[in-house]
């Protein structure tokens, strides 16, 4: 479980995160959602420690990581496994190599070890028979996939998505949805996904939270969607056409 | 500049803070030892066979005195190249080669978020991907200039063999004349201080670009912009220490 409490995050004069409280439960798809520039990928840095809060803390199963030691910080950052948005795989390396990378630096398991949990998670994500292949020779999709099989390499408790589904075609964003869905049940991960994909949304969030202007306004199931009286948070989910259409059929 | 000043230490000091295992950085030291050494010695070898013959033809071309004997030609190319030309020369070449690949990669791996992959995983970043990098120079570049000085002299002993500006054997005899042996030495100091600007200034650009691929490229000209303008800086100031020891050696 990960919780946040009272965090503020100011870079000189400007406030981005106004305080925010949330707790994440694991065996779910959380999803922080807004808009651009309201400040969800600056709470997820300030999550996974590249940046450090202004003011309050988040803690991982009761263990405050904002306010710990170095030390104690790469103790809790071995269970956290994360997907950028460009999937930031290691150019040098190949498909093998990068997966393996976390389980190099972390664990002293022997090499055909490392090279068995490798192949089981590059199963998982469905790409078999790719070890050998660079990054350069992958797809945005396929690079996405083996973005998740790093993070959960080494058993992660706690998977953070940034924009998952950025650049990717509507099938492909599905495949990645489900993909993310489906290892979140199966290894009881605390996931966070910081979208803004409403069929994303729709289509795995378990808990939903928008943010705006560095605000938690809103939080709840994907099935309270249609029943928001936030205005903000209307503005937002139902600025395209088919949650509008989707809201009409409620009604 | 105070403050980048201060960023560039600390950035220094950060290589040495919570370290990985001493067995991550030896097969990073060996990767780069090639990167840096073995990938830029077809450069440096026909920059230094070039510099060594031409050198020595101008030089000839300029000392036509009755009263000075040839060899003395040998003695002339032999001291430049030892005391500037091969470490100060290569190692603004060396700056135009490695240095700008040091920015262009830690720069893309800045902007493609692969920097912030290493630290969520909680490995020091700047440690893990520089380090091996500043001690790979530090150990190749000295190797590389006393290679570039070998192959300027036998640049010069070409040129003398094709042309009859001097006899080879008065070259010879000129490049083993009365050697202070204290020049190899300010040849190896000087070559160690431009290793360390080199890496750590290239290193330094290319970590903190911030951007897109434009930023990536700046990072990558002022990374040679001033590894060029701190190592002439350092000649300078490494002449003015050393030139005393060199005369009483």
């Amino acid at each position: 479980m990960i919780e946040l409490d009272n965090i503020q995050k100011s870079f000189g004069e400007v406030t981005i995160l106004k305080g925010i409280d949330a707790t994440f439960k694991p065996g779910l798809v959380n999803m922080i959602i807004g808009a651009s520039g309201t400040g969800k990928s600056v709470l997820l840095k300030c999550m996974v420690g590249l940046e450090q809060p202004t003011v309050g803390s988040v803690m991982y199963n009761q263990r405050n990581f904002s306010h710990s030691t170095r030390k104690e910080q790469i103790e809790i950052r071995k269970d956290i496994g994360m997907l950028f948005q460009g999937a930031a795989l290691f150019d040098s390396k190949t498909v093998e190599e990068n997966v393996r990378f976390p389980l190099d630096i972390l664990t002293n398991l022997p090499l055909d070890e490392k090279l068995d949990k490798v192949n089981q998670v590059l199963d998982r994500v469905g790409l078999t028979d790719t070890n050998y292949k660079m990054p350069s020779e992958l797809s945005g999709g396929m690079k996405k996939r083996v973005g998740i099989a790093r993070a959960i390499v080494n058993n992660s408790k706690y998977l953070f998505c940034d924009e998952p589904n950025s650049g990717l075609d509507p099938q492909t964003s599905i495949t990645i949805d489900n993909l993310i869905k489906e290892i979140t049940q199966e290894y009881d991960i605390t996931t966070i996904v910081v979208s803004h994909d409403m069929n994303s949304v729709m289509e795995i969030g378990d808990y939903i939270m928008f943010m705006h202007q560095g605000l938690k306004l809103w939080e709840g199931s994907s099935d309270q969607i249609l029943d928001s009286e936030v205005d903000e948070f209307n503005d937002f989910v139902f600025a395209n056409n088919l949650m509008r259409s989707l809201k009409k059929l409620k009604k | 500049m105070l403050k980048s000043a201060g960023r560039y230490f600390m950035f220094l000091g950060s290589l040495f803070k919570n370290r990985e295992s001493f067995k991550t950085y030896i097969s990073l030291f060996f990767d780069e030892s090639v990167k840096v050494g073995t990938n830029s010695i077809f450069l440096i070898a026909t920059v230094s066979v070039f510099m060594g013959a031409v050198t020595t033809i101008q030089t000839a071309f300029n000392l036509v005195s009755p009263l000075i004997p040839k060899y003395v030609i040998a003695i002339v190319v032999r001291d430049m190249v030892l005391l500037e030309l091969s470490p100060t020369i290569i190692a603004i070449i060396f700056a135009g080669k490695v240095g700008s690949n040091i920015a262009g990669e830690l720069g893309t791996m800045r902007i493609t978020e692969q920097i912030d992959a290493l630290e969520v995983m909680g490995i020091n970043s700047s440690s893990y991907l520089v380090l091996p990098k500043v001690l790979a120079t530090l150990f190749m570049f000295p190797a590389l200039v006393a290679t570039s000085a070998f192959l300027s002299i036998l640049g010069g002993y070409l040129a003398v063999s094709f042309t009859d500006v001097i006899t080879p054997a008065e070259y010879t005899q000129g490049i083993r004349y009365q050697l202070n042996e204290f020049m190899v030495i300010f040849a190896m100091i000087k070559a160690v201080t431009f290793a360390f600007l080199v890496s750590t200034i290239s290193s330094f650009m290319g970590y903190y670009t911030k951007g897109g691929a434009l930023e990536v490229g700046q990072a990558s000209t002022s990374a040679v912009t001033n590894s060029v303008i701190f190592i002439l800086l350092a000649d300078y100031l490494l002449a003015q220490l050393l030139a005393e020891y060199l005369i009483s050696f």
